[in-house]
C-alpha cells in the first residue's frame, strides 16, 4: 500500500524546514521531509561564518545557529524529517519515488509537494579552462564542506576564481587557518559577491581581486603546481602577454550557482531559462499543478533571511491552493525589461487577493536607479533606489490594484536615473 | 575635514556608510539603516572589530570538528593570535549550542562558544 501524505517537502535545508514549520502551524497535519543528508539543515550547517538572520530573528546568527532554530521548530512541532532519504523520481501526478537505508525504495503520494532542494555550483567543466587535470581544483562549496564539516585542509597557497560569496569566505577562512590566498579572479568588471564580504574576506587580511582577470590555464600532473591568470578585454577574452604565474596548489571556483532542477525537469515542469529554476505564480506554483517551488531551487538567493520568508509564503500558496485547487481568472505575465535579468514569479492571478513581493535582480550596476512597473509601454509606478547591483537581490511590492484589467502583462525595468 | 566612505559589515545588506571626520574627531554619521550601522562605522574609525568564526576539534561527535562563533566583536588585529587559541581547543561531545568554549578570549571580553549543539556520534 502507498503511503499518502498532505504535503511532502524534498529538501531540509532552510527552505524545507520553513516550508514545513508554516504548512503544520497552519494545521496541515500529515506532511514529511525527505532530506539526502545526514542531518537537516542543508548548506547553512557548512556556512559557519555569521551574517545570518539579522532580517529573521535580529540577530548574527552563524549559520549553523539558524539552522538549529528550523531544526528545533520543526522538533517542537512534530515534523517527521526522514535523514539520508535521495529522491530518485518525481513524477506530474505527484508521485515521489526515494531510497533511504531504514526502507529501501520507497513510493509515495502527496496532494502538495514543495521542491526546496537547493542549488548546485558551477564547476571547472562549465568554464573550460585548459591545461591538466591535476587534483586541487575545487568549487568553492566543496572546500568549504571539507573544511567546515570534514575538518580536511585542501590546501595551503590557495588561488580563487570568481567573486561569488563562497569564494570570499572562503578566502578569509582558508587565511585565518594558516594559507596563503594569492587572490580572487573576477572575470567581470564587477564583483559578483556581496559589497561586505568584499570587505571583511578581502581588504581586511589584504588578499586582492582582480576584476576583468580570468584563470587561463592550469599546471600539474597529480597535484595542482600553478596557473596562468589573464586580463581580459571588454569582449571577455583573455589579452595575450597579460599572463601572471602563480605557484599555488589549490584552486578555488566561485562561479556561480544553478538550482538543482533535474526533479523538476522530469516532471515536465516549465523552467526559466535565466535562474534555471521552476517558473511559478503567485502561490509559488509551478506549471505543474500542486507542485511548488522555494529557495535556491527556485532561484539563488543571497541571503537566507528571504529564503525563509519566501518559502514560508510558498507553504501559504500551497495551503490556499489546497482550499481552491481551480483558478480560471487570467494571467499576468511579468516581464524583465531591460536592465533586469529575472523576475520572480513569473507570473501572477488577475484575481490576486493580496500584494505579492516580486524577486528580481539587475543586469549591470546602477548608482541611482529608478525601477519602473509598466503596461502596455506605459509606467504606471516608479521607485527610485540607490546602488543597485547583480549580486544583490532587489524586491518590489505589486499591489492587486496594480494588475490590468485587460490580462496583459507588467514589465519591471531598470534605468540609470540621470541617463537619457 | 575628511570623509570616509565604508561599507558595514554587520549583514548582508551591506549599508554604505558616511563618516565625516576632522582629525579623531567624528563629526557625523549617515546613510546607515540601522543602530548597528552608526556603531560599526564609529568604531571603525578607531580600531575595526569583528566577529570570529572557525571550527574546534571535537572528540566522540557526529562530525569531526565543531563550529565555534565569538559572542561579541574582538579587534581585527587580534584574529591571529585568537586563531592560534582556537587551535589549540579540542571539546568533547555532547555540546549545546551557545555552550561556553573559552572564556575570556585573549581578554577581549567575548567568550568563544559553540555555533551549534553536537550529539554523541551514534546517539
Amino acid at each position: 500500500m502507498m503511503k499518502h501524505y498532505d504535503a511532502v517537502i524534498i529538501g531540509g535545508g532552510s527552505a524545507g524546514l520553513a516550508a514545513a514549520v508554516t504548512l503544520k502551524q497552519n494545521g496541515l497535519e500529515n506532511i514529511i521531509v525527505l532530506e539526502k543528508d545526514g542531518e537537516a539543515g542543508g548548506i547553512l550547517q557548512q556556512c559557519i561564518h555569521n551574517g545570518f538572520g539579522l532580517q529573521t530573528f535580529n540577530e548574527q546568527l552563524s549559520g549553523p545557529a539558524y539552522a538549529e532554530r528550523f531544526i528545533r521548530r520543526a522538533e517542537e512541532l512534530n515534523v517527521p524529517v526522514l535523514c539520508n532519504t535521495m529522491v530518485t523520481h518525481m513524477h506530474a501526478d505527484r508521485t515521489i519515488e526515494y531510497v533511504n537505508p531504514e526502507e529501501g525504495y520507497q513510493t509515495v503520494t502527496a496532494d502538495v509537494i514543495i521542491l526546496a532542494v537547493g542549488c548546485y555550483e558551477r564547476s571547472r567543466g562549465a568554464v573550460e579552462i585548459p591545461g591538466d587535470r591535476p587534483a586541487g581544483v575545487y568549487t568553492a562549496g566543496q572546500a568549504q564542506r571539507y573544511l567546515n564539516i570534514d575538518g580536511y585542509m585542501v590546501g595551503r597557497r590557495v588561488f580563487i576564481l570568481g567573486s561569488g560569496d563562497i569564494g570570499l569566505i572562503m578566502a578569509r577562512r582558508m587565511t585565518l587557518e594558516g594559507a596563503k590566498v594569492y587572490g580572487v579572479a573576477e572575470l567581470m568588471p564587477y564583483s559578483n559577491g556581496l559589497p561586505r564580504n568584499i570587505k571583511q574576506c578581502l581588504e581586511d587580511f589584504d588578499i586582492p581581486l582582480y576584476l576583468s582577470h580570468t584563470v587561463t590555464h592550469i599546471y600539474g600532473r597529480d597535484r595542482l603546481e600553478g596557473i596562468d591568470v589573464s586580463a581580459v578585454d571588454e569582449n571577455l577574452k583573455p589579452i595575450p602577454g597579460s599572463e601572471v604565474h602563480y605557484d599555488v596548489d589549490t584552486l578555488l571556483l566561485s562561479i556561480g550557482l544553478i538550482p538543482e532542477n533535474h526533479l523538476a525537469d522530469e516532471a515536465g515542469i516549465r523552467m526559466n531559462p535565466r535562474t534555471r529554476g521552476p517558473v511559478v505564480d503567485e502561490n509559488y506554483m509551478t506549471s505543474v499543478p500542486g507542485i511548488f517551488a522555494c529557495g535556491n531551487g527556485l532561484h539563488v538567493h543571497d541571503l537566507v533571511d528571504f529564503v525563509t520568508l519566501e518559502s514560508s509564503r510558498a507553504a501559504e500558496g500551497a495551503l490556499r491552493w489546497l482550499k481552491k485547487p481551480q483558478n480560471e481568472s487570467a494571467v499576468i505575465t511579468l516581464q524583465a525589461g531591460e536592465g533586469v535579468s529575472y523576475i520572480v514569479p513569473g507570473h501572477v492571478h488577475a484575481d490576486m487577493a493580496q500584494p505579492c513581493e516580486l524577486f528580481f535582480r539587475v543586469t549591470a550596476q546602477f548608482d541611482t536607479a529608478e525601477v519602473l512597473l509598466k503596461k502596455d509601454g506605459e509606467v504606471i509606478r516608479r521607485a527610485v533606489r540607490r546602488k543597485l547591483m547583480p549580486s544583490v537581490m532587489e524586491r518590489l511590492k505589486l499591489n492587486p490594484a496594480d494588475l490590468p484589467a485587460d490580462g496583459n502583462g507588467l514589465t519591471v525595468e531598470v534605468r540609470e536615473r540621470n541617463a537619457k | 575635514m575628511t570623509t570616509k566612505e565604508l561599507i558595514c559589515v554587520n549583514c548582508p545588506m551591506g549599508c554604505r556608510v558616511k563618516v565625516e571626520m576632522e582629525g579623531q574627531t567624528i563629526l557625523s554619521v549617515s546613510g546607515y539603516t540601522c543602530p548597528r550601522g552608526k556603531e560599526y562605522a564609529e568604531q571603525e574609525c578607531v580600531r575595526p572589530m569583528r566577529i570570529l568564526t572557525s571550527t574546534v576539534r571535537i572528540l566522540n561527535g557526529e562530525h569531526r570538528v565543531l563550529p565555534v562563533i565569538t559572542n561579541a566583536d574582538i579587534p581585527l588585529d587580534l584574529m591571529t593570535e585568537a586563531m592560534d587559541v582556537i587551535r589549540g581547543i579540542t571539546v568533547e561531545a555532547p555540546v549545546e549550542a551557545d555552550q561556553v568554549l573559552v572564556h575570556d578570549l585573549l581578554h577581549t571580553g567575548a567568550d568563544v562558544i559553540a555555533s551549534r549543539s553536537m550529539r554523541r556520534a551514534g546517539h
